[in-house]
């Protein structure tokens, strides 16, 4: 036992001087070795990110609807035709229409009828408070299989199947309470004094919400919007099923009707998807990064 | 932040020295409670229009024997009343106890909790380790983030049938395993690859939310923590372990939430990846639905109940899981 004790202080000694020539990193700092890593893992990420979309792109380009199976004729013949077959000749521009309709339609609805909610729970604590703000939870995470049995029925009673406002209100069922709990999070980032010089001034909560809350929260109601309006495009379960004229299709069913039993036009659905594919990506990047702290930091406070 | 504070009063609730009599606060809770109750109207109205009454319409049809061929409709100009039967809880019945139970839906039910489970676990951990090669000081950082989101950009209804080409037989994916004499298994038609496909899709379609929710998290995390860990001796895995981790927390338990919640749900990557040909990969959700509208005759009744079912499971699961992270004193972030 004492010999260690003994010997440990010489050691020590000996070893620091040995590792104070190596250059001290910076934190943050990794050797050529751990950046190599780095990026070596990121490219094989984005590859494989990249992949599937690009794939599309390309086969998009080939003229034979089974060239996907021989990928190697599309090199030599790439064409456009495909572009320009489903622009003329397909229902394009009238599944964009009811893709926008559709998608406005819910966004502006969902935002509006969202707004004074989304207030109301940020600034008040009114009995009853707790209940609501579960359904409004609740509500968001309805599985399509809950309600689209009976949405079928009752639209069908109202003659609304194949119709854009029938979709419109079926979407509103997940976007309005969705928008009331994004909506909340970005009232909450507003300071409460304003409110208090509202009031103080003599102003209704309707008009500190109206006259003061509402300007300043535009680019929470923005974010609001951007993420109906996705989540409403994207929507595949509801609008394969309600809307039965293919004039009416969103592009989320228009795509599908390419392939049917009968005949699989690939070469004309991979460029429909292109088409889909580019004004939404490029929209999706304008808004993204709003898009990430209001769904995840928008409701940190329970 | 948590403390409950009236916003429109500026009073803390805890404030118990002011507190007036039972009727008189109620008479003045109605006062101030009204505006609340006011602006609460439209969502409250548009919620009991469209999500209560269908449901408790759905929650009827599950106690009938609704299909398509005895329900109201029309057929050109004439129209047929419905002529279903209340037939008591024997949907449910013949769902969790009837013959072949198992194959119609625990099979799918195990299915589903296996697709949830190693789909978030994915997402998550790749997600995460993405994220933190992206939290670093990396040259064309942005670039790869921009790459890297790509597949949450792009609308899934687009990307899922980029897959399908890919995954087809004779797809690249199989030529490519062929090129290298790799056996080249029938992506979308053997039960196991198309599970095992669904959810590479799901994974590669859910990673960049999580990536960014997470890059968000580690960026928001204070850097003298790292500091002081370092001065502490603590070596990078110690770091991860109790300043990265820790610190994530809250962000992690919404997005593992969230991602659990959109897993289960998951519609579109499986409807459109296999359509109605893959019966054993079919999720509940997908094959409620397949139950509903994807056979003759349609059979509305069961495929509510199903519904009905999986919500009874999201919502009990969500109230464990608040009340396990309220005992493990977290916020839920959502």
């Amino acid at each position: 036992m004492s010999t260690t004790t003994l010997q440990t202080p010489p050691a020590d000694e000996v070893t620091r001087p040995a590792e104070s020539p190596r250059p001290a990193r910076k934190r943050g700092q990794r050797g050529l070795a751990g950046s190599l890593a780095s990026h070596g893992i990121l490219t094989v990420a984005s590859l494989v990110a990249l992949f599937p979309i690009a794939w599309l792109v390309y086969l998009s380009l080939g003229p034979d609807k089974d060239d996907y199976l021989h990928p190697g004729r599309i090199w030599g013949t790439m064409t456009f035709d495909n572009y320009t077959f489903v622009l003329q000749h397909t229902n394009f521009f009238e599944w964009m229409k009811s893709s926008i309709i559709v998608s406005l339609g819910t966004t502006v609805v969902g935002v509006m009828v969202a707004a004074t909610t989304g207030y109301a729970v940020s600034r008040m604590r009114f009995p009853g408070y707790k209940k609501f703000m579960w359904v409004l939870l609740v509500t968001q995470m309805f599985p399509i299989a809950v309600l689209i049995v009976p949405m079928y029925q009752i639209l069908s009673d109202l003659q609304l199947i194949d119709t854009y406002f029938g979709l419109i209100l079926v979407y509103c069922s997940t976007a309005v309470p969705y928008s009331a709990w994004l909506l909340k999070g970005y009232f909450d980032t507003i300071p409460f004094e304003i409110d208090e010089a509202g009031r103080v001034d003599g102003l209704t909560p309707f008009g500190t919400f109206f006259r003061l809350i509402l300007p300043l929260a535009k680019p929470g109601l923005a974010v609001a919007a951007f993420y109906n309006f996705i989540t409403a495009f994207g929507e595949v379960a509801f609008a394969s099923t309600f809307m039965l004229d293919d004039s009416k299709y969103t592009f989320a069913v228009g795509l599908q009707s390419f392939v049917s039993e009968h005949d699989a036009q690939r070469n004309l659905m991979a460029a429909t998807a292109v088409l889909v594919a580019i004004p939404v990506s490029a929209f999706f990047y304008l808004v993204q990064k709003n898009l990430v702290t209001g769904l995840t930091a928008g409701g940190t406070k329970g | 932040m948590t403390v409950a504070i009236d916003r429109a009063t500026g009073k803390s609730r805890g404030d118990r020295a002011s507190r007036p009599g039972r009727m008189q606060r109620l008479k003045h809770s109605y006062q101030k409670y009204w505006y609340a109750y006011a602006m609460i109207a439209p969502v409250v109205v548009v919620l009991g229009g469209l999500v209560l009454y269908p449901l408790v319409r759905g929650m009827y049809l599950t106690l009938t024997d609704a299909n398509s061929l005895n329900s109201a409709r029309t057929i050109g100009v004439n129209h047929i009343d419905a002529t279903y039967k209340f037939i008591g809880l024997d949907n449910y019945k013949d769902i969790l106890w009837g013959p072949t139970a198992y194959d119609r839906f625990w099979s799918h039910f195990i299915w589903t909790i296996a697709w949830t489970v190693i789909c978030v676990a994915l997402h998550y951990c790749v997600g995460l380790g993405l994220a933190l090669l992206l939290n670093q000081k990396l040259r064309g950082r942005t670039f790869y983030r921009l790459i890297l989101v790509l597949p949450w950009a792009v609308p899934t209804f687009v990307t899922v049938f980029g897959w399908r080409f890919m995954l087809a037989d004779g797809g690249i994916i199989n030529s490519m395993l062929d090129a290298v004499h790799l056996p080249s298994p029938l992506w979308l038609e053997d039960t196991f690859w198309q599970r095992f496909a669904a959810i590479m899709v799901n994974t590669w379609c859910g990673v960049p939310f999580m990536m960014v929710s997470l890059l968000g998290g580690l960026q928001s995390i204070d850097a003298t923590l790292y500091e002081a860990a370092e001065m502490d001796g603590a070596n990078k895995w110690q770091q991860f372990r109790f300043v990265t981790l820790p610190g994530l927390r809250s962000v992690s338990s919404t997005v593992v939430l969230l991602g659990i919640i959109w897993t289960f749900n998951q519609f579109a990557v499986i409807f459109l990846l296999f359509g109605n040909t893959a019966p054993d990969a079919q999720i509940l959700v997908t094959w409620a639905y397949y139950l509903g509208f994807g056979q003759q005759p349609r059979d509305f009744a069961q495929s509510a109940a199903y519904g009905m079912l999986l919500l009874a499971i999201l919502i009990v699961f969500t109230s464990f899981y608040r009340r396990w992270l309220n005992r493990n004193d977290q916020q839920l972030a959502i």
